[in-house]
């Protein structure tokens, strides 16, 4: 079973405890859609508090590895460790719960309701009145509430968005959309955060800024986080390891710098060399 | 054998709503009332105007497909956008309208609606069949294979697949999505009208519920087959008229409606899709 | 009330429910006193309580169509339901006065039909869209056959199928009416209103996410559904008692749709929008006892119409809408939490 490398932690985080205390394992992970192995063999290890990226050429089947690892789809093989808790069995919101958030490559906003209400409900869980309570209107109820809100805007204002609260989710701008949803995302109180394609659609001052706030979420709130990205600039950046899938397979893992020189990766993105063609 | 006449009626319908839920995913409530409007109007041309036979039964199947494309053209197009759910409430609507109006033209009783055709009954072995039901039977088959070949074979037919599929990429090649839709309409509404004037034959009358309960059945004949499958709401079609006849065969006939039902609900559980259906997948 | 608006910012919550309660008390006590002592007509006062069981109906299907963005064609089966339980319950249990009894006969109405409600969602909410709709008709249907037939089968009269059940008491009376229909839009509301309401309304917008923020869409849709089920039962239990005589066949698809018409007129997700429209589709058609014929096609005119031009509903748009009556009532109890907690919707 090989691991992400860990990279010595630059002072600013505890040591990062890649080997000893891992918050994802995936083992012998795989899933066929009829008679096609789109995943097979991906093996991975994340650390506590580890940025690590997924990369790829379109179709390798990163999106799909989302997918398995929160039971969109239900793996055909393979187990997947969150913490020490197996979630075989479990269904999407149970992995939820269990501390595994994730967005969407096209995002997915309740685009009905309004910014802070998009949060709240990714706090539904930490919000501790029950129904009763709520139809009585007790005093839980308010409390709730107001906490409820309250975190909602603390969370906000990690990107700047404190002031969006009351904005219907729908008619933000492309960008502040993509924020909104690592937010409702962070709410939901993960041990890992899985982002698909944060930077999609961004210029470079703005992917400059999320790379800024992916490293500030995770000295925050002390969580991993793993994203799938286009951007070389970003993943080179941020990352600490790196996995490269190729046809549904890892073909590669390592630190940025050992990604960058490896030739299978390369090969996977470019192609091979003329005159190796015929070799 | 009775089964298998009431079956090929509702097949025809049935045909109609699968081919209208593949083009534009409504399940076209109104459908099931195209079929009243046809009986009001053999009626209408036999008993009102005297006419042949023969000629109403033009008549039916001309005001069935002209109804059709109408209802499409003035309250689906507009909702082409709106949410699905709306389009499913109109539909309703139109469908209720339909039937107080003819309970209002023509009152709320049913009205015998004069032999069609009359045909010698034949006999085969034990068993009798009268010639209603063989004319039945042989009309439905006939309509099928034309159908078939329609859809396979002609280049309407290809667009009308094309657009059953993705609906966005096929405008893109060139298809008229206007015209193709309305002409789906038009063959549906058509069969219905056909349907309609072999419903006549086997129990001559014209009611302005009669329409509804029809078309519920021959839905769930669809849905049984597989909506969206030509060839499935056939199958289903047959199985749903021979399950009836079983029922009554066995004394149940105060139970059909509520067997009817049960089977599409069984069906849903079990697999949605139906018999011959294909699956739609959501993209994550 | 009105006047109260400017200066409730300074009223604490508490006070808010106490004008709330009040005013309640107020028009219950009041209208059962007037009611009572004659002042209106038997005709007039039968109106109204139709009213209020078509606004109970009309809010329990609008739970279910506004909020859970599913649309349920079988409606008029759980009504059936509750008004079936409750009238064999009142006619044969006799150890206390009917009146006394009637508040149980309204519980066993809505509990059967939220039962069924519960049963009948296990399999027809894991459908989506048309597929719901034609599953829920189909229950809806097998609801009336089975309370037409069920005599036959069980060798006793229970229903009375056809022939009718008769000589149910008449207890529905403006008290219990009105106190029901406040109860139900006091529990939908604060239900919307509160994290339980969030989370059911994001399950309508979109599925996937909610269910990648934790929340078990299959809990909230039985939830939804079978709260909306226990409502209509209540509606029927009602009406039972105000009819005094009940037939399977006014319990079919029409009676579905004539209560699906209600909410959609009235803006799906609207809880003042169903109000409203129940209040005017049960009033008018008596106002306009004349065009009673044309009613049926000026309902599915208007259907048609609504739908084409305003596809959401004449009063609704999707989010539940604050300008309700009820809203108003704890405006007071809102605009108070504002200044507590921060922005409020």
């Amino acid at each position: 079973m090989s691991n992400l490398v860990p990279v010595p932690s630059r002072g600013m985080v505890p040591e990062r405890d890649v080997k000893d205390r891992p918050v994802l394992e995936t083992i012998h992970l795989g899933i066929d859609f009829g008679g096609l192995v789109a995943v097979d063999e991906f093996n991975l290890v994340i650390g506590k508090t580890e940025i690590a990226g997924l990369i790829g050429p379109n179709g390798a089947g990163k999106t799909t590895v989302f997918n398995l690892l929160t039971k969109v789809y239900q793996p055909s093989r393979g187990t997947i460790l969150l913490g020490d808790k197996d979630t075989s069995g479990m269904n999407t919101s149970q992995v939820c719960r269990a501390g595994m958030a994730r967005t969407f490559q096209n995002i997915r906003l309740f685009r009905d309701m309004t910014v802070a209400e998009n949060v709240m409900v990714g706090l539904h869980h930490s919000i501790a009145y029950h129904t009763p309570t709520a139809i009585l209107r007790l005093p839980a109820y308010w409390r709730g509430e107001r906490n409820a809100r309250e975190k909602a805007m603390d969370m906000l204002s990690i990107f700047n968005m404190q002031d969006l609260g009351g904005v219907k989710a729908g008619a933000l701008p492309y960008g502040a959309q993509r924020r909104l949803e690592i937010v409702r995302a962070l709410a939901t109180n993960p041990s890992i955060l899985l982002l698909d394609e944060p930077a999609a659609g961004m210029n470079p001052t703005e992917t400059a800024e999320l790379m800024e706030n992916i490293v500030k979420i995770r000295d925050t709130y002390q969580i991993a986080i793993l994203l799938i990205e286009h951007d070389m600039k970003l993943v080179m950046g941020i990352c600490e390891g790196i996995a490269v899938l190729n046809y549904g397979k890892i073909i590669a893992k390592g630190t940025p710098d050992e990604i960058k020189s490896n030739t299978a990766v390369i090969e996977a993105y470019l192609g091979k060399k003329e005159g190796q063609e015929n070799a | 054998m009775n089964g298998l006449q009431t079956g090929s009626v509702y097949a025809l319908i049935a045909l109609g709503y699968s081919m209208v839920y593949g083009i534009i995913l409504l399940l076209n409530f109104a459908h099931g009332d195209i079929i009243m409007v046809g009986a009001y109007t053999a009626w209408l041309f036999m008993v009102n105007f005297g006419q042949t036979p023969v000629l109403a039964v033009i008549a039916a199947v001309a005001a069935c497909t002209v109804l059709g494309v109408v209802i499409e053209k003035v309250a689906y197009t507009p909702l082409r956008q709106a949410p699905r759910l709306s389009l499913l409430i109109t539909a309703i609507g139109i469908s209720f309208l339909l039937e107080n109006l003819a309970q209002l033209v023509f009152g709320a009783g049913a009205r015998p609606v004069p032999r069609i055709f009359d045909m010698p009954s034949v006999s085969v072995g034990s068993v009798s069949l009268s010639g209603t039901a063989i004319v039945t039977l042989l009309v439905s088959v006939v309509a099928m294979i034309l159908l078939n070949l329609l859809i396979k074979k002609s280049k309407m037919g290809k667009a009308m697949r094309a657009v059953s599929e993705d609906t966005g990429t096929a405008q893109l090649m060139g298809i008229s999505l206007n015209k193709t839709i309305t002409f789906t309409f038009a063959v549906g509404s058509a069969l219905a009208g056909i349907g309609s004037v072999l419903y006549c034959a086997a129990y001559p009358q014209a009611s302005p519920t009669m329409g509804s309960m029809l078309g519920l059945k021959a839905f769930v004949a669809a849905v049984l087959g597989g909506i969206g499958s030509i060839p499935g709401a056939m199958i289903g079609g047959f199985c749903i008229g021979l399950a009836e006849a079983g029922a009554t065969a066995l004394g149940l006939s105060v139970w059909k409606d509520a067997m009817v039902f049960a089977i599409l609900i069984i069906v849903l559980i079990v697999k949605p899709t139906g018999i011959l259906g294909r699956n739609l997948q959501e993209k994550v | 009330m009105a006047g109260l608006n400017k200066n409730t910012r300074k009223i604490p919550v508490r006070f808010g429910y106490l004008i709330n309660t009040a005013l309640f008390a107020a028009l219950l006590l009041g209208g059962t006193k007037v009611i009572g002592s004659g002042a209106v007509s038997m005709y007039h006062t039968k109106v109204i309580l139709l009213c209020g069981i078509n606004i109970i109906l009309a809010l329990s299907l609008n739970l279910a169509t506004g909020f859970l963005g599913q649309l349920p064609l079988g409606h008029a089966g759980f009504m059936a339901l509750g008004a079936y339980s409750s009238a064999i319950f009142m006619r044969n249990v006799t150890i206390l006065p009917p009146e006394a009894l009637f508040p149980f006969g309204i519980l066993i109405g809505g509990l059967m039909a939220a039962f069924i409600g519960f049963l009948i969602g296990i399999p027809a909410l894991r459908l989506k869209g048309d597929y719901l709709a034609i599953i829920t008709l189909g229950f809806g249907e097998i609801i009336r056959v089975v309370l037409l037939n069920i005599d036959d089968v069980l060798g006793f009269k229970l229903t009375y199928g056809a022939a009718s059940l008769k000589n149910i008491p008449k207890t529905t009376n403006f008290f219990n009416t009105f106190l029901c229909v406040a109860i139900t839009c006091f529990v939908i509301y604060t239900y919307i209103k509160s994290r339980h309401g969030r989370a059911t309304l994001a399950v309508r917008d979109n599925e996937i996410a909610a269910e990648a923020c934790g929340i078990s869409t299959t809990y909230y849709k039985t939830l939804g559904f079978t709260v909306s089920a226990f409502f209509a039962g209540v509606a029927g239990a009602l009406y039972a008692g105000y009819l005094g005589v009940l037939s399977p066949s006014s319990f079919g698809f029409m009676k579905s749709i004539e209560i699906l018409v209600t909410v959609v007129l009235g803006g799906m997700g609207s809880m003042a929008g169903s109000v409203i429209s129940a209040t005017v589709l049960t009033a008018l058609p008596e106002v306009l006892r004349a065009f009673s014929e044309y009613r049926m096609i000026a309902y599915s005119l208007l259907l048609v119409i609504v739908m084409i031009f305003k596809p959401t509903g004449l009063m609704g748009n999707y989010d539940f809408s604050l300008s309700t009556l009820i809203g108003r009532f704890n405006g007071n109890a809102s605009k108070k939490f504002e200044k507590e907690g921060g922005k409020h919707e």
